[in-house]
């Protein structure tokens, strides 16, 4: 424990180091912009990002890309509550009262609980990281490739379990990813898998070009079925106003501790920050006195989806970094970028990379501190943003995503498959195939193949590997328990119904 | 998914384009299974060949394929894709991208760019054509200062660079 500190203080030398806290700042002012814009999220920022940081340090680069993430994460809340437009999908369920609330006249107010609540939220979490994340990380250090495998398995399944919607498509979604990461050349085997011949397919898909497309393009088209115009209402933050939504949100203090608990379940689960806002929204109507003033303009419905929201953004990072298994897409991207800078996800990084990790968790701490203050101080600037002609952000975000998608590989083909995923993203949205499980698949498709076929080696193809330890075994039924829970529930809710009916 | 009815425009039912995307995933996955029963998708002596796991994975996009299908056909529920005149604004956006992708190998994705925000400015924007044309060479005037000098990323360049001299 004390040894935990003595690194986290490391950390802040880290983080605090001037070069460091520069790209803190620049990424989070890029970070809120991306949050405004429809369009451009976290994941798909970061992507295009990425190939950018190759030449610097790992550490800065994470802490700005990382610093993106949280910019992103408040900068949805302000196009929610001023134009009802949300600029991320898991602000939506801040637009229900925040929109209300502002064509009351009470932006400011709206605006400095969303904040607010975003970071106790976000605080919340990364508390929760420092404490548990070394001892998850020690924990795995015992694993082996079964153990990961058997965890990779949970991940996934908890996207067909607990990810809402319909388990087929999700099923669907997640193995067209699976499918893209083998694309390429095998890399235990040396031969190449569904090239056809083709030298374009022998590169493989770069799962940095297919964010772009998914979540960079297709929500370009998404939006631009709303109308081409946004409108909205100015507001800028008083100081007063700040202190007296503070002590509105104190009051509140039960819904916030409970809105970051579900979050940060929700974070370190793949279920991801956009299901966490719903479903701290309807459980904070529900069980308030007052629900029936939700929709309506109440400050509850403001803080419950965003603090739950922020705390499951960030809390997704935990498994990425003690596990090296991504909580949301945004944290599948930053675990590519790992990669990519040679780094080796997983728990050696808290043995091997003490600076990184320790350094990324204090940038955390500052870059949320940091945030706070530059999205209350700025609001009317990022406000502004939207003000732009649509026509001239929609073109410029295509043209950015065709830069960002060409420098990954400096291929010409990267921009064609990423609009072709564009396109695709679109109709897979309007059908409502989860786009999250097939990026999290193609970002860990080749580990988790590889640490299934490595399982396989230890035990010379007898499949019982998976279950012969108990570690390995209780992480598989686990992961088999998660993977069956709408056929339970559907198998208890049965009965319940029966007499309802007759 | 959006039911409500616009005043201009009619409803396109998602019922066919979601049976055709099923379709096309299950075809995808059967790809998938051709290809690695070609590698071999059994067991060498020492593990799974190198086909044995997209073998399963096709098997399972497939499957999952032809549920969706299924039940599409089962249901037959009346949900909407989209509205015509929202189709019309997102064809008003991919088309032009599609185009801007296309023209990149032969302008340079400079030149492509200026071209579709030029394009994007006086057609959707409804700008005059000197403000379009000015507006966009002098952004893409800027993020080639930003690409090719500060981050030295080289991109697909055109002619009109050539004969700048870069």
């Amino acid at each position: 424990m004390t040894a935990d500190l003595a690194s986290l203080l490391l950390g802040f030398q880290v983080a605090f180091q001037p070069s460091n806290l520069l790209f803190m700042l620049i990424g989070l002012v890029l970070g809120i912009i991306i949050g405004v814009l429809p369009g451009l999220g976290g994941a798909n920022g970061i992507a295009i990002l990425l190939p950018l940081t190759f030449a610097m340090s790992p550490v800065s680069a994470i802490i700005m890309l990382s610093c993106i993430y949280w910019g992103a994460l408040f900068g949805g809340a302000i196009t929610s509550i001023l134009f009802n437009i949300p600029g991320e999908p898991w602000s939506v369920a801040t637009t229900f009262d925040g929109y209300p609330m502002a064509r009351e006249g009470k932006a400011a107010e709206a605006l400095t609980a969303a904040f607010i609540g975003s970071f106790v939220g976000a605080l919340f979490a990364i508390i929760m990281i420092t404490l548990l994340a070394p001892l998850v990380a020690k924990l795995a250090l015992q694993f082996g490739p079964p153990e990961f495998f058997a965890v990779m398995f949970l991940a996934f399944a908890a996207f067909v379990g607990l990810g809402g919607g319909s388990p087929v498509k999700t099923l669907a979604a997640m193995m067209i990813g699976f499918l893209l990461a083998a694309v390429g050349l095998d890399t235990v085997t040396g031969q190449l898998r569904m090239t056809f011949g083709s030298v374009e397919l022998m590169r493989g898909f770069d799962f940095l070009v297919v964010v772009i497309g998914l979540f960079g393009l297709s929500e370009i088209f998404l939006s631009v079925e709303e109308g081409l115009s946004f409108k909205g209402g100015r507001a800028a933050i008083r100081l007063k106003v700040v202190f007296e939504t503070f002590k509105t949100f104190l009051s509140h203090w039960a819904l916030a501790i409970r809105s970051c608990i579900i979050g940060c379940f929700m974070g370190i689960t793949p279920a991801g920050a956009t299901p966490a806002s719903f479903m701290s929204y309807a459980i904070a109507k529900r069980s308030s006195p007052d629900g029936d003033t939700f929709g309506k303009g109440n400050i509850k419905g403001v803080i419950a989806p965003e603090t739950a929201a922020h705390a499951a953004g960030t809390s997704a990072l935990l498994p990425m970094l003690a596990l090296g298994i991504p909580g949301s897409p945004t944290a599948a991207v930053l675990l590519g970028g790992l990669m990519m800078w040679g780094l080796q996800p997983g728990p050696m990084l808290f043995v091997e990379q003490k600076d990184f990790v320790w350094g990324l968790i204090a940038s955390m701490y500052i870059g949320n501190v940091v945030g706070l203050i530059l999205v209350i101080a700025c609001v009317p600037w990022f406000a502004a943003i939207l003000r732009i002609p649509f026509a001239l952000i929609a073109s410029l975000i295509i043209v950015v995503c065709a830069i960002g998608a060409f420098s990954v590989k400096n291929a010409y083909g990267d921009i064609v498959t990423m609009f072709v995923f564009g396109v695709v993203g679109y109709v897979m949205k309007k059908l409502q195939y989860p786009l999250a499980p097939m990026v999290l698949a193609v970002v860990l498709g080749d580990r988790t193949e590889q640490a299934f076929r490595q399982s396989l080696l230890i035990s010379q193809g007898d499949l019982s590997i998976f279950w012969s330890r108990p570690l390995v075994a209780s992480i598989m039924a686990v992961g088999f328990f998660v993977l069956l829970w709408p056929l339970f529930q559907k198998m208890m809710k049965r009965p319940e119904l029966k007499p309802q009916q007759g | 998914m959006s039911s409500q009815t616009g005043g201009e425009g009619r409803a396109i039912k998602s019922f066919w384009i979601e049976i055709s995307f099923a379709l096309f995933l299950a075809a995808l996955g059967g790809v998938a299974i051709i290809d690695s029963l070609r590698l071999g998708a059994g067991w060498a002596a020492d593990g799974p060949k190198a086909g044995f796991f997209p073998f399963w994975i096709g098997l399972c996009l497939s499957a999952a394929a032809l549920t969706v299908l299924v039940q599409t056909l089962v249901k037959r529920s009346d949900a909407v894709f989209a509205q015509t005149h929202e189709l019309k604004l997102v064809g008003a956006i991919a088309l032009p991208t599609a185009l801007f992708v296309a023209v990149i190998p032969f302008v340079g994705i400079y030149g492509a760019g200026a071209l579709m925000i030029a394009g994007f400015l006086r057609k959707l924007g409804r700008y005059s054509w000197l403000f379009s044309a000015g507006a966009a060479v002098v952004l893409m005037a800027g993020f080639f200062i930003v690409f090719e000098f500060w981050f030295l990323v080289p991109m697909p360049k055109g002619p009109l660079e050539t004969a700048l001299g870069f």
